[in-house]
């Protein structure tokens, strides 16, 4: 499954209301941990397919919904299931390191 | 701009300068100090040398790689920057490199306050170039009392609203006009969801929204981590050419865990400097 742009608009739909759980990377360009960690989401979602939405919000242009989910430092990495917060995690980390957050 | 810029001139840097340099490429070997290396009296473990000093065979490596034409400055590296080539910012100087090689060895820095890490993530971060932005006219502290300290001071000021230098009981290295300074000893963070204060060992508070923590020296570990290096247990994390996950920065020695061996580190550095000829020749 490709990796979704997360917006104020579709936020609730894509996330809260989602079917399968979501992975959100809160990110933005200038975060140089942030430009590592995408080759790794996108690897992420294209090895969990249907099992699981992989999605990222930019925090410079989605500044309200990183206030909201108190996202203080980037990258973090929250884990939704059935529109709940399962796990959060801030840093650069590994595929495999994420797979633990979301067993 | 250099060919390669190795951190640490240590064992695994000087080992690497070796390679680097005999293959034809000019490198350049950037180091505060001696490291764990001069801290070791006798050496009588080390192949083909009965007994010496730990700082008599940092002299002779460091003597053996300028007789090569290798530059090797003491200097204290800050910050480095990934745009394609790399930046490194030094406290005298800034310089240019296609490839980098962390070797500045292990130094462990704890920071022991209540509340650290309850609010790590929630208020305190290690980086004033990754999160300053969350703390746009809002007021921080930076704990620290080097100039990577300053250097974090320095990222913040032009975006929060006051930022405030906590040197924690300690003494000021580089004395600063600039920058408020608070000299006081901290008891503890204090907060509820969120960091929202400092306690002082006098017991008088400061409410800060942010704490960002640079003590002491940048170790290879602070540096790589803001560029984007996975870290795995406080270690860097190479593959088996000692490359990290980013393109042209490679890592050897202590820093990336395993035995603290001095053999260990020259045939790291051995292999790192080959890999980077390996990159440099495409």
């Amino acid at each position: 499954m490709s990796v979704i742009k997360l917006t104020n608009e579709n936020f609730e739909n894509e996330v809260l209301k989602s079917e399968i759980p979501v992975l959100v990377d809160f990110w933005a360009e200038w975060c140089g941990p942030c430009r590592m960690q995408a080759p790794i989401i996108e690897d992420l979602a294209n090895t969990m397919g249907e099992k699981l939405k992989v999605c990222k919000l930019n925090v410079d242009e989605e500044s309200d919904l990183a206030v909201k989910y108190n996202v203080m430092s980037i990258p973090t990495l929250i884990y939704f299931k059935d529109g709940q917060i399962k796990n959060t995690t801030i840093g650069l980390h590994s595929k495999d390191e994420i797979l633990e957050i979301i067993k | 701009m250099y060919d390669c810029i190795i951190i640490g001139k240590g064992p695994a840097g000087i080992s690497s300068a070796l390679y680097i340099k005999r293959a034809g490429f000019n490198c350049l070997v950037i180091g505060k100090d001696g490291g764990n290396l001069v801290k070791n009296e006798l050496i009588q473990n080390y192949y083909g040398i009965e007994e010496i000093s730990g700082e008599e065979l940092l002299l002779k490596g460091i003597k053996q790689i300028e007789k090569l034409g290798v530059e090797v400055i003491t200097d204290e590296v800050i910050e480095i920057e990934y745009n394609n080539s790399f930046t490194v910012k030094t406290i005298n100087n800034i310089y240019n490199s296609k490839t980098i090689i962390l070797a500045t060895g292990n130094t462990r820095k704890t920071l022991n306050i209540n509340g650290i890490k309850e609010f790590e993530g929630k208020g305190i971060s290690y980086c004033a170039v990754c999160d300053g932005f969350f703390y746009k006219n809002k007021e921080v502290a930076v704990i620290g009392n080097g100039e990577y300290a300053i250097n974090e001071v320095k990222h913040l000021l032009p975006i929060v609203k006051k930022v405030t230098l906590l040197t924690n009981g300690k003494e000021l290295k580089n004395k600063n006009s600039e920058i408020n300074i608070d000299t006081r000893e901290i008891k503890q963070f204090l907060g509820e969801t969120r960091l929202q204060e400092i306690e002082f060992k006098d017991n008088e508070k400061l409410k800060v929204d942010g704490v960002f923590i640079a003590i002491g020296t940048a170790t290879s570990t602070d540096l790589a981590q803001k560029l984007g290096v996975l870290i795995k247990e406080n270690k860097i994390a190479v593959n088996d050419k000692m490359q990290t996950n980013i393109n042209g920065l490679y890592a050897a020695g202590d820093c990336i865990g395993g035995l603290l061996q001095i053999s260990k580190a020259v045939y790291e550095g051995a292999k790192a400097g080959l890999s980077v000829v390996e990159y440099l020749k495409g």
